[in-house]
């Protein structure tokens, strides 16, 4: 989790990832940065997230993130 | 049959009238019938076109949805005969094959949609009274661009376990063709409409007063704004007038655009309303964007989000671009490596963008300046952030604000204005010559009453974009139409002056032109 | 109590509208309050006494045959109905909306209009067409004559048709809007005393024609007047008024065509082009617009000309003593006498 945020807060500075719960409904993250999350999860965690779970609900907080990579992970 | 028509809202009437008549379950049917009702206007070969969409799409679907289906029952029933590598491995190989199928199925659209806007125009055919005759027949056909994205959309959706499958080919062929959408969108997914065109719907007054509301606005955008412009546009455009008209230019095709795309879209969304089915937006209010890329997500909204989740994502994610992106970051650096994938997406996936709405240079290169633009605005973000730190009360006043947006629409007409020329070398020369033709002068010496255009229509037309601004504004929160609904008095006057401002201001029909219905002038 | 509310101002709304629609499209559709040409056909529905001989056609009849002179001088009673540009189906409702109301000894046409195929203006076509007076003969009128980018409701509310002249309005449009139309012609001829002699140094040859049949759709309807007339047993007369313009030049070939279906069906058929002499046309004095048109002057040439041939020919009686008959036409005669002097 530690390590999520920290990609995140590389993405964009002074947002409280912890809390926030409208990444995607508030146009926090656009779609360029969805890649580019994806591609720096991809590395950290060796997950590939496929284009189908790109759904708002699975990105609109870091705790969903969090939840998508581990239920990837166990497939 | 045009949306913005009289033809179009007698066709509505009947069919609300026989759709809320009949029982409830056969609803949908009605709405079937309009649809191919609809497609008998635009003639036989548009209706083969939807029709061969229609069966390929569903063939697609069901064999998908078999395969998902076969494929869930044998993981289940090898929960414990099978590893779970070896069950990831058969899931993987099954998937391969489900995609290879999806694959085929959007090649056979794709082919149907290129042919028709490509190619058709140097092997196309017509049918004649003595048959079909083969030739340099470019085909108009109703409706493909939209029902081929929504049939895409649907077998990827499916494909990805997002979607339902509809086993009925009725309803099947009533989501890919249902009627309204089919001229200018939007590009509804079945996750949208899917399920709404099978439930049964009961009269609401409400709906169907706002959504009557809802085309008379569009109508209002459409016939008193955008085109009374147009006549300045084309005036223009033929005399390639530079300078300051290059600049005017700009602007009358943005409001054009707006008032015909936006007031086309109203049109499009009351009329489901009536029907009491919630198509999805197409505008949120697009000209208060404050960047390129917070337009693009105001704007033709659904075209935005199908070209997002079925060309952006999949691409920027295929194995070959997170390939890319590792050598970039081991040869170029990690910043480099790390935008390389997003980059060169967006840029495919603009210019594709770009190629749906033609193929010809100046839509490639209105693609293009889109997902440069966009590109560019993003490198600069770590300034604007920079910038938004040190000087947070200036960046949150009103004056900045309205100056980003101001940015935003003027940079957005500029790049707009290469679907007015057709031309790319032209376009730039006109552009350029804003910098060396200053004859801004001429426009106040009666140049803007030598554009086709009265001055009594420039009135009309701005107090048209006066009253457009200030209902896009009231209805930021909620539509201005529904607070309506709750002050009855107030809104069948407001519809009844729409009503008549639309028939009386309204660009429709032959014109008047009074030497014409002088006998003996014409002798003279 | 809401609901209530929501109700009534709906259908007040609705019926503002509708009163708004028809108030505005009457204004605007008057467009033409000082157009002479606006308005040749509606008097013929405040006739009520019968007549010898009706002239259906264009301008040629209307600008050529005067009841008053034909009358005057032969005691034959008349009336025109021909409208700017009336092409053969206009001429063929009109003339079957006029056999409703009374059956004439004789229907004389003028066959100018058979080289029309279609519609030439919408505009014109669309003015003579809206003075007529509502009938299953209007409606026919209307769809025969309708271009492509007409709509057949813009007939019925004519703000469709007209809502581009807005900004064009003044006063008067508003105070003419709902008055009857005035009828300023004489028993449907329109008197013109201007006088713009052809000009003799215009050396200008008419233009090829490219085809030389007459369209069909134009003779077909030939064939329906020819038919209804049979039926009701009235004479079919066909005419050709004389011109002497390069304009709507009357070609050879054409004529050969009428004179072909002429005797095919047995009418009599009658052309004054290049019969000057025998009428006595002087083309520096009758007419007024270079030998397009008759002025007043020649018009009366030539219906006395062709009253002469109506009374000898078609043996129409001369009603000049009877005493109820001249006592109407005397007052006819007055009143075009009045203008004819005083201009």
């Amino acid at each position: 989790m530690e390590k999520l945020i920290e990609i995140l807060e590389n993405l964009h500075e002074g947002i409280d990832y912890e809390t926030c719960e409208t990444l995607i409904d508030d146009g926090i993250l656009d779609s360029l940065d969805i890649v580019t999350l994806i591609t720096d999860i991809n590395d950290a965690f060796d997950v590939a997230i496929p284009p189908e779970e790109i759904l708002p609900e699975n990105f609109n907080s870091a705790k969903a993130i969090f939840a998508l990579i581990e239920k990837l992970d166990n497939i | 049959m045009n949306f913005a028509s009289f033809e179009f809202l007698a066709f509505l009437a009947v069919l609300t009238l026989v759709y809320f008549l009949v029982p409830k379950k056969v609803q949908w049917i009605v709405l079937l019938l309009g649809s191919v009702v609809f497609y008998a206007f635009a003639g036989f070969v548009s209706f083969f076109f939807l029709l061969f969409a229609i069966v390929i799409s569903y063939i697609t679907v069901q064999i998908l949805g078999k395969r998902i289906e076969s494929l869930k029952k044998y993981l289940e029933e090898t929960k414990t005969t099978l590893t779970k590598d070896e069950r990831k491995a058969y899931r993987a190989k099954h998937k391969n094959t489900s995609l290879v199928i999806l694959c085929i199925g959007i090649f056979v659209m794709t082919l149907s949609l290129v042919y028709v806007k490509y190619l058709s125009s140097m092997i196309g055919f017509k049918i004649t009274e003595r048959g079909i005759s083969f030739g340099k027949y470019a085909l108009e056909i109703m409706g493909i661009s939209y029902y081929t994205f929504i049939s895409i959309g649907y077998m990827i959706d499916v494909y990805r376990e997002r979607a339902a499958v509809e086993r009925n080919f009725f309803r099947h062929a009533l989501f890919v063709s249902f009627f309204p959408q089919l001229a200018m969108g939007p590009i509804s997914r079945y996750a949208d409409t899917g399920e709404q065109l099978k439930a049964t719907h009961s009269f609401d007054a409400k709906e169907a007063w706002c959504g009557f509301l809802r085309i008379l606005w569009g109508f209002f955008k459409k016939l008193v704004v955008a085109d009374a412009i147009a006549p300045a546009i084309g005036f223009i455009v033929s005399q390639k007038l530079g300078g300051i008209y290059f600049i005017l230019l700009c602007l009358f095709y943005s409001i054009r655009i707006y008032g015909d795309f936006t007031g086309g879209i109203d049109i499009v969304l009351g009329s489901a309303q009536i029907l009491g089915i919630k198509l999805p937006e197409n505008f949120n209010r697009p000209f208060s964007s404050k960047s390129t890329a917070e337009y693009w997500n105001r704007w033709h909204m659904t075209m935005g989000n199908w070209f997002t989740n079925y060309i952006f994502y999949p691409l920027s994610l295929t194995k070959t671009m997170q390939k890319l992106s590792k050598w970039g970051r081991a040869k170029l650096g990690t910043g480099v490596g790390k935008r390389l994938p997003v980059y060169t997406a967006t840029i495919i996936t603009w210019l594709a963008t770009g190629l749906w709405h033609g193929i010809a240079w100046n839509f490639v290169v209105w693609g293009l300046l889109n997902g440069v633009v966009i590109l560019i605005s993003q490198e600069l973000n770590p300034l604007y952030e920079k910038f938004r730190a040190r000087f947070p009360k200036l960046w949150n006043s009103a004056p900045y604000q309205s100056f980003m947006a101001v940015r935003t629409f003027l940079l957005m007409s500029l790049i707009r204005v290469f679907d007015c020329y057709c031309d790319v070398p032209l376009t730039f020369d006109r552009f350029f010559s804003t910098f060396y033709t200053f004859n801004i002068g001429e426009i106040f010496k009666g140049g803007l009453l030598e554009l086709n255009v009265s001055l009594t229509q420039y009135i009309v037309i701005a107090v048209g974009i006066v009253i457009m601004t200030a209902v896009s504004r009231l209805s930021a929160e909620k539509p201005l139409r529904e607070v309506l609904w709750g002050k009855p008095i107030l809104g069948n006057a407001i519809m009844a002056i729409l009503c008549i401002a639309i028939l009386v201001f309204g660009s429709y029909g032959l014109g008047f032109d009074a030497s014409a219905f002088i006998y003996g002038g014409t002798f003279n | 109590m809401k609901k209530f509310i929501r109700i009534i101002s709906f259908v007040c709304a609705l019926l503002i509208v509708l009163g708004a629609v028809i108030c505005f499209g009457a204004v605007l559709q008057d467009a033409r309050h000082d157009n002479r040409e606006a308005h040749l056909l509606c008097g013929y529905y405040d006739t009520t006494d019968p007549h010898d001989v009706i002239f259906i056609g264009d301008c040629e009849v209307y600008e050529g045959f005067i009841p008053a002179t034909l009358f005057e001088e032969y005691g034959i009673t008349s009336f025109v109905r021909g409208s700017s540009q009336q092409t053969v189906w206009q001429s063929y409702h009109i003339l079957a909306e006029t056999l409703e109301k009374e059956t004439p000894r004789a229907v004389v046409f003028n066959v100018l209009a058979l080289h029309y195929g279609e519609t030439p203006l919408e505009a014109i076509s669309r003015m003579a067409i809206e003075d007529m007076e509502w009938s299953e003969h209007k409606l026919d009128a209307i769809k025969a004559s309708m271009t492509d980018e007409e709509s057949l409701l813009s007939y019925f509310l004519p703000i469709l048709r007209y809502h581009a002249r807005w900004s064009e309005l003044d006063s008067d449009d508003f105070k003419h809007a709902f008055d009857k139309h005035v009828d300023i012609t004489h028993q449907g001829y329109l008197m013109q005393t201007d006088i713009d002699p052809v000009d003799t140094s215009d050396t200008r040859k008419p233009d090829d024609l490219l085809n030389t049949a007459l369209p069909k759709r134009a003779m077909e309807y030939l064939d329906k007047m020819t038919a209804l007339c049979r039926e009701k047993g009235i004479e079919l007369i066909l005419v050709k008024a004389p011109t002497n313009s390069v304009r709507y030049y009357w070609y050879p070939e054409w004529d050969a065509q009428i004179v072909d279906y002429a005797e095919e069906n047995g009418l009599a058929y009658y052309s004054m082009v290049g019969k000057d002499e025998e009428i006595g046309l002087d083309w520096s004095q009758d007419t007024y617009d270079k030998g397009l048109h008759l002025n007043v002057f020649g018009a009366e040439k030539v219906t006395s000309y062709f009253g002469k041939i109506l009374a000898e020919n078609h043996g129409l009686t001369d009603h000049r003593d009877d005493a109820e008959l001249s006592a109407i036409w005397e007052e006819r005669i007055n009143s075009y006498y009045n203008e004819r002097g005083e201009k």
